[in-house]
């Protein structure tokens, strides 16, 4: 492909337009950044990653459209993933085993709690990969890094709104009365995602040194499936195991919220504080490791 | 004046090998763990780290509004350099301060995503490099325009040529409000027009009072665009001075002055090799600049455990800008087999040669089947005008040789 290359009138202009250009440019007193090793604790540096706030916004609508980029059948992928993985847990399952599903009807069960799973599970295997699979921007351009394992958090969220709608049908359809409960959701989402952003950042960074990780992600999500409560409630004796899997707890308030069932608080607060820890946790992880990613990814 | 940029005693080194591998397995480094507390014992031993020192007590200070060039070969330290002052990997030592936001444009392209569309990563790419959204839609037509990609704008990237590449991702660059702009060899790429614009663009930016590194391997850009220019020389900063300084001074310590050529002891494995060659004037004096009204001789040695058969010993003379200007070969089966060493010697008669530089190339070969040695760029020399009619507009290009065209002229009744 060839492009005749005429003159251009307005590049020529373009320093009239240049609003605010710095000819008059005062230097601050202080430095604007001051580059050196870093060592021993490190800030978690919030207002920076408040400056590139855009930037969040704008890799997170990239994910989506990259996503669906040449598909034929595009966003119904967010719906097809959790909907055919419902439909064999009810023949497998809830007819042929005759799983216990808490009074609701099995399929709604299932798609109940294999919607903020697939959310869950997709956010931490994408941002879990996203550090190595953006590579060349790492090794090219200085911005807040975290950016990157959140916006594919982020991207993750539209399939789930999508997803979401078919619930709604599948709650009218077995008429379902809604609740004060579903309050809660916005809650449990918001919940849901913060852990997915602490396990996927934390992973992302094991990724960049350790190749290990993009293997045994799968595999550690597929177990997840088994344990967290997805193919039949948690037993009632069961319930230190929802204390340490913030995952089975936040699925059952889920469908506690949808279905208006009693919550769960103290095992719902319990993973409240594991994915604040979670979080945490993996942000000074991130951070820490974050100058040497250009030089190990 | 204040500076906007200091650097002060920057170091960097990586580490070659050890623990700091391109990336290393779970497995591995759970062994280095477990192994690590019996390490203690062996404190005496000397860490046997490789470490490669990529930049070397940098000291420097930029004021506002300057240009400044950086020059060094590969491996010199400019992109480590560049990487450090954008952010991208942190000094090992020292302290960079910047008074004023920093865009760096270290790869043409960089977070271009190949399939969005041109439009989505003027987004994109503006976002990344630190722009916020409104200021890029302020700007967007503008953009469009310096790049002159306005029908492919909803095409994605993948499909683009790579010139159509370079000039949106330029164009985004340069249409960012950075106090301090690094820029890293993007114009290589790109046809020349384009690349004139970019200059052209370039010295705008900086005539508004905004700060631009440049680096380049390109000499003429170099002194076109910069007032100043910092070579580095492993890791370390040689010169700091006026760029005609510099430039000059990188050009001539670049360029091998060699007037002679002696084989090292690498080349006495070969069947047949050239030992030594040398270029003499008339009365055999060795010399490397030359009159253009005199002949020019080059001796070659070779030694050799066998000439082969149909060997040949070719001299090739090019240009300084590497093009060939003619090639001279010597057909060595007059020699009897058994010969150790002989001698082949060129002259290029006077007159022939105009005034420029020139180097010499040998191949050792028998034509069609094998290169026995090729020994490139050995000897250089120059020819000078000693009163040519030429000589008054110098600097013009005449070509590279005398012409040996007879003209007649006739007046037609």
């Amino acid at each position: 492909m060839s492009l005749i290359v005429k003159e251009n009138p307005t590049a020529d202009v373009s320093l009239a337009n240049l609003k605010g250009a710095p000819s008059e440019y005062h230097l601050p007193e202080n430095p604007l950044t001051v580059i050196k090793p870093s060592s021993g604790w490190v800030s978690l540096n919030l207002r920076d990653l408040w400056q590139y706030r855009d930037l969040l916004y704008i890799l997170t609508m990239r994910d989506i459209k990259v996503r669906y980029k040449q598909t034929l059948l595009g966003a119904l992928w967010a719906i097809i993933q959790p909907l055919f993985t419902m439909l064999i847990f009810t023949i497998f399952f809830g007819r042929l085993a005759g799983m216990p599903s808490d009074n609701i009807p099995y399929p709604l069960f299932a798609y109940a709690g294999l919607l903020p799973w697939t959310f869950f599970s997709n956010a931490v295997t994408n941002s879990g990969n996203s550090l190595v699979g953006n590579s060349n921007l790492i090794t090219k351009i200085y911005f807040p890094r975290m950016i990157i394992p959140m916006a594919s958090v982020a991207a993750g969220l539209l399939d789930f709104l999508i997803a979401f709608g078919l619930l709604v049908a599948l709650l009218f359809y077995y008429s379902v009365g809604l609740s004060v409960h579903i309050l809660m959701l916005p809650v449990l989402i918001v919940l849901t995602s913060l852990l997915a952003i602490g396990v996927g950042m934390w992973m992302s960074v094991l990724n960049v040194k350790y190749r290990d990780v993009r293997y045994a992600l799968p595999f550690i999500v597929q177990l997840g499936l088994f344990a967290s409560g997805i193919i039949t409630p948690i037993p009632e004796n069961w319930r230190w195991f929802k204390m340490i899997n913030p995952v089975a707890a936040l699925i059952e308030a889920f469908r506690a919220a949808c279905f208006g069932k009693p919550f769960d608080w103290l095992s719902l607060a319990a993973a409240a504080f594991l994915t604040v820890a979670i979080l945490f946790y993996a942000a000074y992880t991130f951070k820490r490791m974050e100058k040497s990613f250009a030089d190990i990814i | 004046m204040k500076p906007i940029i200091r650097v002060e005693n920057l170091n960097k080194q990586y580490k070659l090998g050890g623990e700091q591998r391109a990336y290393s397995t779970l497995r591995e480094s759970l062994i280095e763990t477990a192994r690590k507390p019996f390490k203690i014992f062996k404190r005496g031993q000397i860490e046997k780290t490789n470490t490669f020192q990529a930049l070397k007590d940098v000291n420097f200070e930029v004021q506002p509004g300057e240009v400044i060039g950086i020059i060094g070969r590969n491996g010199a330290g400019k992109s480590t350099l560049l990487k450090i002052l954008s952010r991208i990997t942190e000094p090992t030592s020292g302290r960079i301060e910047l008074f004023g936001r920093v865009a760096s444009l270290l790869e043409v392209g960089t977070g271009f995503h190949p399939e969005l569309t041109g439009r989505e990563n003027i987004f994109l790419n503006g976002a990344i490099l630190g722009m916020r959204r409104e200021e890029i839609a302020v700007k967007f037509d503008e953009i469009v325009a310096f790049a002159e990609i306005e029908r492919f704008l909803d095409t994605p990237v993948k499909r683009y040529s790579s010139g159509m590449y370079v000039r949106l991702a330029f164009a985004v660059a340069a249409h960012l409000e950075p106090e301090i702009l690094i820029v890293d060899e993007v114009l290589a790429v790109g046809d020349a027009e384009f690349q004139k614009k970019c200059l052209g663009k370039m010295d705008e930016v900086s005539k508004t009072g905004r700060t631009i590194l440049f680096v380049s391997h390109q000499m003429g850009t170099i002194a076109q665009l910069c007032e100043r220019t910092i070579l580095l020389e492993k890791g370390a900063v040689v010169m700091n001075d006026k760029t005609n300084v510099v430039v000059d001074y990188y050009v001539n310590q670049n360029k091998s002055k060699a007037s002679s050529y002696t084989a090292d002891a690498s080349a006495a494995h070969r069947e047949m090799y050239v030992q030594s060659a040398a270029i003499y004037n008339d009365a055999m004096v060795e010399q490397k600049s030359f009159r253009h009204d005199e002949a020019i001789h080059i001796r070659v040695k070779c030694a050799a455990q066998r000439i082969m058969r149909n060997a040949e010993l070719r001299m090739v003379v090019k240009d300084g800008r590497s093009i060939t200007v003619f090639t001279a070969d010597a057909e060595l089966n007059s020699l009897r087999e058994n010969s150790q060493a002989f001698a082949v010697e060129y002259t290029i008669p006077a007159e022939i040669l105009r005034p420029n530089n020139y180097s010499l190339t040998f191949a050792l070969f028998i034509p069609h089947q094998l290169i026995i040695e090729l020994i490139e760029d050995v000897i250089f020399f120059s020819i000078f005008d000693a009163g040519t009619k030429y000589a008054l507009s110098e600097g013009l290009d005449y070509g590279l040789v005398f012409s040996p065209c007879e003209t007649s002229i006739e007046e037609i009744v």
